[in-house]
């Protein structure tokens, strides 16, 4: 709380408010990560390293999942301090909508389309034909 | 607000003495304001992803994305957008240090690559639409479409934002005015970035995926 009264004299006197004071070092660290983290990926799917295509998007989403959360550090100085910390609060709760949204579609259309139109995926098309 | 104290003195004519703990109000809310729009843009972007999610293998008897994604394209575009992400943190770091040239200077280069993505997304977008794999084609490209059109509209929109602060910064310097609307824009480019890390992953390198 301390670094809080600190802050408050800080910004009378310079008229912005709170925005988080940038380094080049955070910049240049950020910068770097990233360039490592989408290299990686697309090397992955150019040169076919992982044959396996299931295990290939589980590894591609995490890598953008770390990536994200490096853009988020370093470029859009994400802490859970900034505003007091109603920052975090409100990408948290967005993060639960998104979670949501994105699993939940997905979940429940491929069980529409499995149950209700056979014939539209592949697993179906199989049984369809091994019937007697 | 709940830690109010009060120190009632000893003394009876002493006077009492009040002081806030903890309780700190921006002297304005604006970059809290904006990063709750970012998420509420952050909401649709989830929708047009789970559309994509959903019908991103109905091709129609059409073409599939390994048939028409070009990956060396997609990663000068994603480069173009990284290292304008960079630029725009120089020209915040500029502005930091009260740099009204650099800074400026560093806005156009970053509004220049972002230009670049335009034109490269652009070039594609046509070239697809010409081999007859426009939107209306199937559920999978009118998906597509949607969800990466948004994305080139907002960096359009933020490319429009950005030419009107050179504007206002050439006319009236770095004021705390303009310093906040650059801390805002410095969001809303960066946050763009974001959802271009999920665009290239989920749509482009899963979407060649046998």
């Amino acid at each position: 709380m301390s670094a809080h009264a600190e802050s408050h004299d800080h910004h009378d006197d310079h008229g912005h408010d709170d925005a988080p004071h940038s380094t080049m070092k955070g910049y240049m660290t950020g910068f770097f990560l990233a360039v490592v983290l989408t290299a990686i990926p697309f090397w992955l799917v150019m040169d076919k390293v992982i044959p396996d295509s299931r295990t290939l998007a589980v590894v591609l989403l995490i890598f953008g999942a770390i990536q994200i959360v490096v853009h988020m550090i370093y470029f859009l100085h994400m802490n859970t301090k900034s505003e007091g910390g109603w920052n975090m609060l409100a990408l948290i709760f967005t993060l639960v909508l998104v979670v949501i949204t994105l699993s939940g579609s997905i979940w429940v259309m491929y069980h529409l389309n499995t149950n209700m139109m056979p014939g539209m995926t592949h697993d179906m098309t199989q049984q369809v034909k091994n019937l007697p | 607000m709940s830690d109010m104290h009060a120190t009632s003195a000893t003394g009876a004519g002493q006077k009492l003495q009040f002081w806030m703990k903890e309780d700190h109000h921006p002297a304005n809310g604006t970059l809290l304001g904006f990063w709750i729009y970012l998420m509420s843009d952050c909401l649709i972007f989830a929708c047009l992803f789970a559309t994509y999610g959903v019908l991103g293998r109905s091709y129609a008897g059409g073409p599939s994305g390994a048939d028409l994604f070009e990956l060396p394209l997609v990663a000068i575009n994603t480069t173009m957008l990284l290292l304008s992400s960079i630029t725009y943190g120089f020209a915040v770091l500029e502005m930091q240090k009260n740099r009204k040239g650099t800074m400026m200077a560093w806005l156009v280069v970053t509004g220049l690559f972002g230009a670049a993505f335009l034109g490269i997304e652009l070039y594609e977008f046509a070239h697809l639409i010409h081999e007859g794999a426009g939107p209306q084609r199937s559920a999978f490209l009118s998906s597509f479409f949607t969800l990466v059109g948004t994305h080139g509209l907002h960096v359009t929109f933020g490319i429009v934002w950005l030419i009107t602060l050179l504007f206002q910064v050439g006319k009236h310097g770095l004021t705390a005015a303009n310093k906040r609307r650059i801390m805002c824009l410095s969001m809303f480019w960066h946050f763009l970035d974001v959802v271009w890390i999920g665009v290239f992953t989920f749509v482009y390198l899963m979407g060649v995926l046998p």
